[in-house]
């Protein structure tokens, strides 16, 4: 089975060879994967060389020429290091394209804290308008980002070297267990842990791979049919990235939310694999498990 | 010096004079209106009528402090009328001390904050290539001091190494970069791989004559010298 990014490389260039208004923009992340593809289409696919703000201000100044820009590096490069290219040349330009990151919070795990973005979905979130996926499965990676080719959105798509074993390629909130005694909702890679950590409890289970914009229609509908108003949302990034939006969608009524994520308290400083993240993070099946069953009084 | 001046600039002082209360950028304003003029009354092939048509001349104003001359220019050639500019900052007006492109149509990119004209210049040159566009110019002005900026740095190594030939910079020097560029800011752009001039950004034929430098296989930077900034 691909993994996420190589997934997301194989679909660009199938894209690229489809679509002749598609332009690939690397800073030599990628690159190696996509010389093919670069040898086909040697206008569409531009390697700046490790230049990010340059990176991102190219895909801007290739949307104002018509072209659907494909913007790729890890996220702490992408997002961080290039943000005000992002705000000013994509948001305030008013142009579209589609930034796609691989890394995400903690993927390489041995690489420290400059290869760790926890923040990017934050960061994102401070502008208007974006859309903001987060698949959990190579293939809901692939659907998304062919999805993101039409138009001229502005699109994040975060991929990731942590999986769920299958797909689900609904949109929005999808229902995934029904149960009674609370919502718990889970962020693309975080959904079989949650499954395994809500097992044998009584609550509803959702699931989404598009966090922005924030299903606050389907959140209410599972918090009315559940009975419960007690919402745990586990998000693959700054814990607490998505509480305004719950907040928002539950205004009317009396509700608890305990967000769970990468912790804001601390940086923490470990390497080793993705499972000794997990764990300082208390994103590990056990710790959710037990945050979800103190929280509704288990 | 030119000795003959077109129609039309001697417009420019008093239209600018109407535009009053960004006077931290006055200098800044009065540094780039010959450049301007020459840019929009000669070189650019981009009139009101052709603001949206895929093979006009794009200009891309970078240094967006100061943009009454830029507004005078474009009150001049049709693309805004001067009952505007008096007004030009209310909050009922389009026209801001920095320009937003989504106000103004024919307005190529919203500016203000530096080093970001010439890095998005290189993508819709890149861009303009791929679609096999390859009459329309691209050209997109600084300062020497927004030449600080690290991100242009990025953008001058990249264009050259890419071929860039329908990219132009034109960088108004007004000696107002903190710790200056010794040996001239030409140099910078020639090490990379551009075709430079350097001229007087108040001499409208040597500014003509360098905008039309032949540069069939290079992106072409023109160095426009004024007055230090006092």
């Amino acid at each position: 089975m691909p993994t996420m990014r190589e997934t997301f490389l194989s679909t660009t260039a199938e894209i690229l060879d489809a679509d002749p208004d598609v332009a690939v923009v690397l800073a030599v992340i990628s690159a190696a994967q996509l010389a093919d593809a670069a040898k086909r289409h040697p206008d569409r696919v531009i390697d700046v060389g490790i230049r990010e703000q340059l990176l991102v201000s190219t895909g801007a100044g290739l949307a104002l020429a018509g072209l659907r820009p494909i913007v790729h590096t890890f996220p702490s490069f992408l997002v961080e290091r290039g943000f005000e290219q992002i705000k000013l040349d994509f948001s305030h330009q008013d142009v579209g394209g589609v930034l796609v990151s691989y890394g995400a919070s903690y993927d390489m795990t041995t690489a420290g804290r400059t290869h760790q973005a926890p923040g990017d979905v934050a960061l994102i979130d401070s502008l208007p308008g974006w859309t903001v996926h987060v698949p959990g499965h190579p293939d809901e990676a692939r659907r998304l980002l062919l999805e993101s080719i039409p138009g001229d959105g502005r699109v994040y798509l975060r991929l990731s070297a942590q999986e769920n074993a299958s797909s689900h390629l609904g949109v929005g909130f999808q229902r995934l267990r029904q149960g009674s005694r609370g919502v718990v909702a889970a962020v693309g890679p975080m959904l079989d842990r949650v499954l395994a950590a809500t097992e044998g409890l009584d609550v509803t289970v959702l699931y989404a791979s598009t966090i922005r914009p924030f299903d606050a229609a389907g959140l209410r509908a599972a918090v009315t049919s559940t009975g419960v108003a007690d919402v745990v949302l586990v998000e693959p990034y700054l814990a607490g990235t998505s509480a305004h939006w719950v907040a928002e969608a539950l205004s009317d009524m009396p509700h608890r939310l305990r967000s769970l994520g990468i912790r804001r308290d601390t940086e923490v400083r470990i390497y080793g694999e993705i499972a000794d993240h997990d764990l300082a993070h208390g994103l590990d099946a056990g710790s959710i498990a037990l945050s979800v069953k103190e929280f509704l009084g288990e | 010096m030119t000795t003959f001046i077109r129609p039309g600039y001697d417009e420019l002082p008093r239209l600018i004079s109407v535009m009053t209360g960004d006077d931290k950028h006055r200098a800044a304003s009065e540094s780039t209106v010959d450049v301007l003029w020459v840019l929009y009354d000669r070189v650019l092939n981009i009139t009101p009528e052709s603001i949206r048509d895929p093979d006009r001349d794009r200009f891309l104003l970078s240094k967006g402090h100061g943009p009454s001359a830029f507004y005078a220019v474009l009150t001049v050639k049709g693309f805004l009328s001067e009952s505007e500019l008096p007004t030009w900052s209310d909050a009922a007006s389009r026209l801001g001390h920095h320009p937003d492109r989504k106000r103004i149509p024919g307005v190529e990119i919203s500016s203000g904050s530096l080093g970001h004209g010439l890095p998005i210049a290189i993508g819709t040159a890149l861009g303009l290539r791929a679609r096999r566009r390859l009459e329309p110019k691209v050209v997109t002005l600084v300062g020497d001091a927004e030449l600080d900026e690290g991100s242009n740095h990025e953008a001058i190594v990249v264009a050259a190494r890419l071929g860039l030939a329908n990219l132009t910079t034109v960088v108004i020097d007004n000696s107002s970069a903190r710790y200056g560029w010794p040996g001239g800011i030409a140099q910078r752009f020639e090490l990379e791989g551009w075709a430079t001039r350097t001229v007087s950004g108040r001499d409208h034929e040597a500014l003509y004559d360098a905008f039309t430098t032949p540069h069939p296989d290079r992106p072409l930077a023109v160095v426009a010298v004024v007055e230090p900034k006092g």
